[in-house]
């Protein structure tokens, strides 16, 4: 599903310049639960960004299902973003004046889905993440862990081939933060490709996969048997 | 293409932000405003100049005899010239272009000079040709103006302006009727009224038309002729026209011919035409400050879609992230920009154009001031300006939104 060969990245010119990622050779096959992991600065969500074609590479190649993911125009971006991916932020990042129901919906309007059928197919989303009654709520009136649940909704509304999320339990306390894994888990059984960047390791533990990141390269990778139960690994 | 999304988030940002939409909105407006009441009021002006003129044909003239300067061919300077019936026929055979040529003569003498019954006035009597009417014109309420038979039979008849019946007459038809001048009796014929408003039009309508060759005779003038009224024929310039008569009249009349005083003339036309030219003037200069007005509107607009646009950089690369187009935002922006200043420039052209309309309806329409008027094609112009301003205004703060990098938008600060 996603194969990147000889990863580069950098930021900056001249003196200033700083290499985050200094080639990066990874695989993630259909269906994998992947989280990554590393020191601040390490260039984790500089990784999870490039996945996300929200950044270019320097040097190397990305393939996403089989497409190289190189020098594409912005509106090719958008439609790659739009189809191929979902997006769970730290932040969140609901839209503040819409509902529960319209944030859901947002990625299928890029798709020119009618406003009926994009909201009921939103309302269908919410109920999975078990928000259906707060379907017209602001995302002011919900707590950050319905917040974040809303925006896993919209993550996975355009059925995409791979669901990035940037620190999702970042902003959350424990219990929400297992709450919001195991919606992760629950899609990660239907099939869907999931890679999660985190510093906690309860959270890391809860994936099938793990990935450290160290000084701009692979430092670490630990498989670890589907089985393991969330809860079971709490230090 | 219509897109109820995109108008709600427009909505949306306009409603959220009510002070700096209507600051926005306003400075849209005020340039509209100012280009429809400044048009309207130059209309209003340029309205009652050619009412003004509405009274004359502007391709005509006078001319009209005064005392020689210089002495020449045995005369000495300050010899009346007079002009006579002799200089109507060649004039008239001689000069090309001319349309009418109407010599006139004016009954000198104050005093009440009209009876009828035992009511008595004061009025001006002309002896006029029916072509004058085809210069200075009005328009006949009851009855005729003088015509050819009148002079050729020189008839005792009297054309009477509305003035002259309110006095005489009051409530009484006066055609028909006999009025005595200076003593001497003339059939009412005919009643005009005239062209212009207020007291203007009361001064033109306290005049008598007399057949001139009935004047001539009745009021011992012999055959002279007191001035001259003329129009020209389309394709002639009055200036021209004019230049070919005053040469005829100094060589046929023993005048030097740097002798410039000793005819008199006055030339409509080139009036007309000076005055036209000014309101183009005040058009050029409206339209100048109004646009100038609007343009700063527009930069105004233009700022504010930058403040939006910085302060939605998260929401929009939020959408970038989602999969938004470039182009979908720059038209999310460009949509906004013109509907801001469509509001604005469509709200002021409304109050514009009533405030246009009441004014006309109590302005009064006899001063030097006409009924000022909105031209709907003008404003609709003004409206398709607004419309591609507000595109232009938007066009850069949609740039700058298209470009807004996601992961700058997005991270955590
Ligand atoms: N746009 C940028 N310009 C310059 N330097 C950047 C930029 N983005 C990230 N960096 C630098 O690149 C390095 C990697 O950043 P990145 O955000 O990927 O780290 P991270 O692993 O996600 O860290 P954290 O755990 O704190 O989120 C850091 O040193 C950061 O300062
Ligand atoms: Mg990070």
């Amino acid at each position: 599903m996603i194969k990147l060969e000889g990863i580069q990245k950098s930021y900056g010119l001249g003196k200033q310049k700083l290499h985050v990622l200094k080639g990066l050779d990874i695989t993630i096959d259909k269906g994998e639960f992947v989280s990554i992991m590393g020191s601040s600065g390490s260039g984790k969500s500089t990784l999870l960004n490039i996945l996300g074609i929200l950044d270019k590479y320097d040097d190397g190649n990305y393939f996403l299902a089989d497409t190289l993911i190189k020098n594409l125009s912005e509106k090719k971006a958008a439609y790659y973003r739009n189809r191929f991916l979902g997006f769970v932020f730290q932040s969140f990042n609901l839209l503040a004046f819409k509902n529960a129901t319209e944030n859901v919906a947002l990625p299928l309007y890029y798709q020119k889905v009618s406003r009926r059928k994009r909201n009921d197919i939103a309302l269908e989303y919410l109920d999975m993440v078990g928000l259906k009654d707060w379907a017209t709520h602001m995302p002011s009136e919900l707590s950050g862990g319905q917040k974040q649940r809303v925006a896993i909704a919209r993550a996975l509304i355009s059925d995409p081939k791979v669901i990035l999320a940037d620190e999702p339990t970042g902003a959350l306390d424990t219990k929400t933060s297992y709450d919001v894994m195991e919606i992760f888990k629950r899609v990660n059984d239907a099939g869907k490709t999931i890679v999660v960047v985190t510093h906690e390791h309860d959270i890391a533990a809860m994936t099938k996969r793990n990935i450290v990141l160290k000084d701009g390269f692979v430092v670490d990778e630990i498989m670890k048997s589907s089985e393991l139960e969330v809860g079971s690994i709490e230090s | 293409m219509f897109d109820l999304d995109k108008w709600q988030e427009i909505f949306i940002t306009i409603s959220k932000n009510k002070l700096r939409t209507f600051l926005t909105v306003f400075g849209i407006g005020w340039g509209i405003f100012m280009i429809i009441i400044l048009l309207g009021a130059g209309k209003g002006l340029q309205n009652g100049v050619e009412r003004d003129f509405s009274a004359w044909a502007t391709n005509s003239g006078f001319f009209w005899s005064e005392r020689t300067t210089i002495s020449y061919a045995g005369f000495r300077p300050g010899r009346n010239v007079t002009f006579t019936n002799e200089d109507t026929e060649i004039l008239r055979k001689k000069i090309n272009g001319l349309s009418y040529l109407a010599p006139r003569n004016r009954l000198r003498g104050a005093g009440n000079n009209v009876i009828y019954n035992n009511k008595t006035g004061s009025f001006s009597v002309y002896g006029d040709f029916p072509g004058y009417s085809k210069i200075q014109l009005v328009d006949i309420a009851a009855g005729r103006f003088i015509n050819d038979k009148d002079i050729s039979d020189e008839r005792k008849v009297a054309v009477i302006g509305r003035n002259i019946k309110d006095v005489l007459f009051e409530d009484e038809d006066p055609t028909g009727k006999y009025i005595k001048v200076n003593g001497i009796n003339f059939l009412v014929v005919g009643l005009f009224d005239s062209r212009r408003t207020g007291e203007q039009a009361d001064r033109d309508t306290q005049t008598i038309y007399l057949p001139f060759t009935t004047f001539q005779k009745a009021f011992n003038y012999g055959n002279r002729v007191g001035w001259y009224a003329y129009s020209v024929k389309p394709g002639y310039k009055v200036s021209e026209v004019e230049e070919a008569i005053i040469a005829n009249l100094i060589k046929r009349h023993s005048i030097h011919p740097l002798d410039l005083d000793a005819i008199g003339s006055n030339n409509l036309e080139e009036e007309f035409a000076e005055i036209s030219g000014l309101f183009t003037g005040i058009n050029v200069f409206t339209w100048f400050v109004g646009i100038s007005t609007l343009l700063a509107g527009v930069i105004g607009v233009s700022n504010i879609m930058l403040i939006i646009v910085k302060e939605r950089t998260k929401e929009i690369g939020i959408r970038k992230a989602l999969g938004a187009t470039p182009g979908s935002i720059i038209s999310l922006i460009i949509q906004e920009s013109i509907f801001l200043t469509a509001i604005g420039g469509y709200v002021a052209l409304v109050i514009g154009v009533a405030i246009i309309e009441f004014l006309a309806g109590v302005v009064p329409d006899d001063g030097f001031m006409g009924p000022p008027e909105v031209d709907i094609k003008v404003a609709a112009g003004a409206l398709g300006l607004l419309i591609v301003g507000g595109a232009l205004a938007g066009i850069l703060p949609a740039k700058k939104a298209a470009s807004v990098s996601p992961i700058e938008a997005i991270r955590v600060e």
